[in-house]
């Protein structure tokens, strides 16, 4: 059980998938200007990883110890089609919400994070129960990063930022130091 | 769409339509490998090869492709040359390929090339798709380049592990740390509006006619 915990934190924080593994870029850039979208689209992720991490298990166990070359090309059919269900899925029960994503939708399939979840479960030797912990923590780590970068920038709105910087090269810069920040978590990796 | 010329189609995404510096696509890949020179080039000539390779199929195929399924397909044709990338690259320079790690997977989910895809090759004869997909391969390997030696410079005072400021260079090892690729590319996006700028004001001053000429020309 502590393995699990220990697999899910370093997930979430130490490794956290946008500000230490720089994937899901797309949507921390695109979809962070309000804290409310930030989560939503944070909750539709934690929702593909998980998915995503039982069909990879599957994969792998049942079928790609056949097929070995067909890796990638697999995984990104699987993915394409689970964010398409999920896509039908949301536009039938919360038309809103669906709206609100809009593009960024379709793009959870463009989203690194999911294959990149994929593919460190496989490099990994990842269990189902491993795989899941493990997508559950990239998924809140997502969330966390999306949301924290949500409320840094309503609150730089209000400020008066250098004509230059405004625009990504803040967000970026934003980032960085968010980055910075999360590398303090490195030290649980030694205490745990 | 408007019509270009095929010098536009290769030169516009090397600088003016730079897919990371200007478009903001492919960002995982640009900030993640681009702790070294070396890393950078291996991840840009991976990336060119999936581009050009994928522009080719997809022009070529763009009849037979039905309108509903393109994205999958391009999505597949994709995949299918950052196999053959990957398997060349484990085979040929297995050091490098370690290096990159998961990364030469995630070429797959490159933004940049679905978007060229979508945006040009489905809709252009194969020329001049493979002159758009070099255009912006060099332009994606000119921004990871100056991504690494920015960061493998000031992070570790070498240039494709030649030492260039001696022994008692205290490297920043934040550059070549997560942060530090984030920190290289705002810093790059503050230089490159800086200069944007000084233009617009320059040619706003200097010859106000000549300037109006050229914005209607484009």
């Amino acid at each position: 059980m502590g393995d699990l915990i220990w697999i899910l934190l370093s997930a979430m924080v130490v490794n956290n998938f946008t500000l230490a593994l720089f994937l899901g870029l797309c949507p921390f850039m695109g979809v962070s200007a309000r804290v409310e979208t930030a989560l939503r689209m944070g909750a539709a992720n934690v929702f593909v990883l998980t998915v995503t991490s039982l069909s990879a298990w599957f994969l792998n166990t049942f079928v790609l110890p056949y097929a070995p070359y067909l890796r990638l090309i697999s995984f990104i059919v699987v993915i394409a089609s689970l964010v398409q269900i999920v896509e039908i899925v949301i536009k039938k029960v919360s038309p809103a919400l669906f709206r609100q994503l809009g593009i960024f939708l379709p793009l959870i399939t463009t989203n690194c994070a999911i294959l990149g979840l994929a593919i460190f479960q496989t490099n990994r030797g990842y269990g189902l129960l491993e795989g899941l912990f493990f997508a559950v923590g990239a998924g809140l780590g997502l969330t966390l990063a999306l949301v924290l970068m949500a409320s840094i920038r309503e609150n730089t709105e209000l400020s008066s930022v250098p004509e230059l910087a405004k625009g990504m090269a803040l967000v970026l810069i934003i980032a960085g130091s968010l980055s910075l920040a999360f590398m303090g978590f490195a030290g649980l990796l030694s205490s745990s | 769409m408007r019509q270009t010329t095929p010098q536009m189609d290769f030169l516009r995404g090397i600088w003016r339509e730079n897919p990371v510096l200007i478009q903001m696509l492919g960002l995982c890949p640009a900030l993640a490998v681009t702790n070294t020179v070396a890393n950078s080039i291996a991840m840009g000539v991976a990336t060119f090869f999936v581009l050009l390779g994928s522009s080719l199929l997809v022009s070529t195929f763009k009849r037979w492709v039905p309108h509903e399924v393109r994205i999958s397909t391009y999505v597949l044709i994709i995949a299918t040359f950052v196999t053959i990338a990957d398997m060349l690259l484990e085979a040929v320079v297995p050091t490098v390929h370690k290096a990159l790690g998961a990364f030469v997977g995630l070429i797959v989910v490159n933004c940049m090339i679905l978007s060229r895809q979508e945006a040009f090759a489905s809709k252009q004869p194969i020329g001049r798709s493979l002159l758009d997909a070099a255009g912006t391969g060099f332009g994606f390997i000119l921004a990871l380049l100056m991504m690494g030696a920015v960061r493998e410079v000031l992070g570790n005072g070498t240039f494709l592990g030649i030492s260039l400021f001696g022994p008692n260079f205290e490297p920043w090892v934040i550059m070549i740390l997560p942060p530090g690729g984030f920190l290289t590319l705002g810093l790059w996006l503050l230089v490159l509006s800086w200069i944007q700028r000084r233009r617009a004001e320059s040619a706003k001053v200097a010859d106000w006619p000549a300037g109006v000429a050229q914005r209607r020309a484009a």
